[in-house]
């Protein structure tokens, strides 16, 4: 693989993370319980859009079949998608998506406030807004964990639920392969494996606070580095893409 | 046209161009505008997004670039860089005053004096009665940029211009 194939590749993860959350959370829209929050869940979903288009025009700034950030969005299959499995899964209930979301803001700030350093001076650029937005995704996720782990016993046991749930697919987050190593090595991108124990003790804070527990499985599942994904992706990707592959010259 | 195109005309013309969800700031004051550059009737203008999925920007770059064309210039071109990332900080008093004015509580406190990884927030006075008794109904208001508040003291709700 050359230099820039790897920065494609690296790139591509990243963006895709940011699409798959953005697409899942606008899924909400017009559908959460109260006003504020659907609100704030598309107001997040933007950001995430946001974020997946900067990272996508990185990976097209190096790709050598000259793909724009749009084509890369909407022309490629499920296997040459590389979003984090975590960022795929339903949005089922409100509590699964704050588990969800809340697992992958704590992993965000701590990945953006590393990649600040980034010698790539996009990549750099990328984080210093990314950071300021994830802080406030992070907020918003945390504060819900509290006030439904600490709420009822109905809001507790399913808050608790998803947390269970969605443990399955955090191991991901911090997995390496060679790209990410080489990536990380020439001080572009994070070594994301030592991010694992400052995500744990946040984690952990909030959810006490919460008066939830950690899960106490160790089940795990990964895949995304190789474009294996869970059977959700594929439906995503069938309603994201459909415009655009059915009517491939439409301008709006 | 005989009024002579450089650089402090550019700015000039751009501080007329307003914000398309905050019309009584312009993209100048916002801070959205990094740099202008001009050569005979060709100006390129870097702008920076507020926050990264901002769905104005497209209005941005369409206003200054009708704005530009409208007043001699032939070619527009903008660059759209993230590097160094857009903050509340470099929004003026005066800019500050006017969102104030209009109903808007501006950024409390500097961005850079909050980089504490998981940091908690600032009370918020309110841009009406100045009470500090208000708290936060939503950390996302109308856009991105803001959180929604009440005041405890006036009972009205206002938006929140956040510090980033
Ligand atoms: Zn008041």
């Amino acid at each position: 693989m050359t230099d820039k194939e790897r920065l494609l590749q690296y790139c591509l993860r990243q963006g895709d993370t940011h699409i798959i959350f953005g697409y899942r959370l606008g899924e909400w829209c017009s559908k959460a319980h109260i006003l504020e929050e659907d609100i704030a869940l598309t107001n997040i979903a933007l950001d995430h859009m946001g974020l997946g288009n900067a990272w996508l025009e990185r990976a097209a700034s190096v790709d050598s079949e000259k793909r724009s950030p749009d084509d890369l969005a909407y022309r490629r299959n499920e296997r040459e998608y590389y979003n984090l499995l975590l960022a795929e899964q339903p949005n089922g209930n409100y509590a699964n998506t704050i588990a969800r979301q809340f697992l992958f803001d704590v992993y965000s700030v701590l990945y953006y406030s590393e990649l600040l350093n980034s010698a790539d001076d996009t990549l750099a650029g990328i984080a210093g807004k990314g950071l300021k937005e994830v802080r406030y995704h992070y907020k918003h996720s945390a504060q819900w964990v509290v006030r439904l782990g600490d709420g009822t016993v109905e809001s507790h046991k399913k808050i608790q639920e998803a947390i269970d749930d969605m443990w399955r697919f955090t191991e991901e987050l911090f997995e390496m392969d060679e790209t990410d190593d080489i990536i990380a090595k020439s001080g572009v991108g994070v070594d994301v494996s030592g991010l694992k124990e400052a995500w744990k003790t946040q984690v952990s804070e909030v959810l006490e606070k919460a008066t939830l527990s950690l899960p106490d499985h160790n089940l795990s599942r990964t895949g995304s580095k190789t474009g294996v994904h869970t059977e959700h992706l594929g439906h995503i990707l069938a309603e994201m893409q459909y415009l655009p592959r059915a009517y491939p010259d439409a301008q709006w | 046209m005989v009024e002579e195109l450089n650089i402090e005309k550019v700015w000039e013309l751009l501080n007329k161009v307003p914000d398309p969800e905050i019309p009584v700031l312009s993209v100048v004051e916002l801070g959205v505008v990094r740099d202008v550059y001009v050569k005979e009737n060709r100006a390129e203008v870097t702008i920076t997004p507020t926050y990264s999925g901002c769905p104005a920007m497209k209005t941005f770059s369409d206003d200054i670039i009708s704005q530009l064309k409208k007043n001699g210039f032939e070619e527009v071109i903008i660059h759209t860089a993230y590097n160094p990332p857009w903050t509340t900080d470099w929004m003026s008093e005066t800019a500050r005053t006017k969102l104030k004015e209009y109903g808007i509580a501006p950024p409390q406190g500097l961005a850079k004096n909050s980089l504490k990884l998981f940091a908690k927030n600032l009370p918020i006075p309110c841009p009406r009665c100045e009470s500090t008794d208000t708290r936060r109904i939503s950390e996302f208001g109308s856009t991105a940029c803001k959180s929604l508040h009440q005041c405890n003291t006036c009972l009205d709700t206002f938006d929140y211009f956040k510090c980033i």
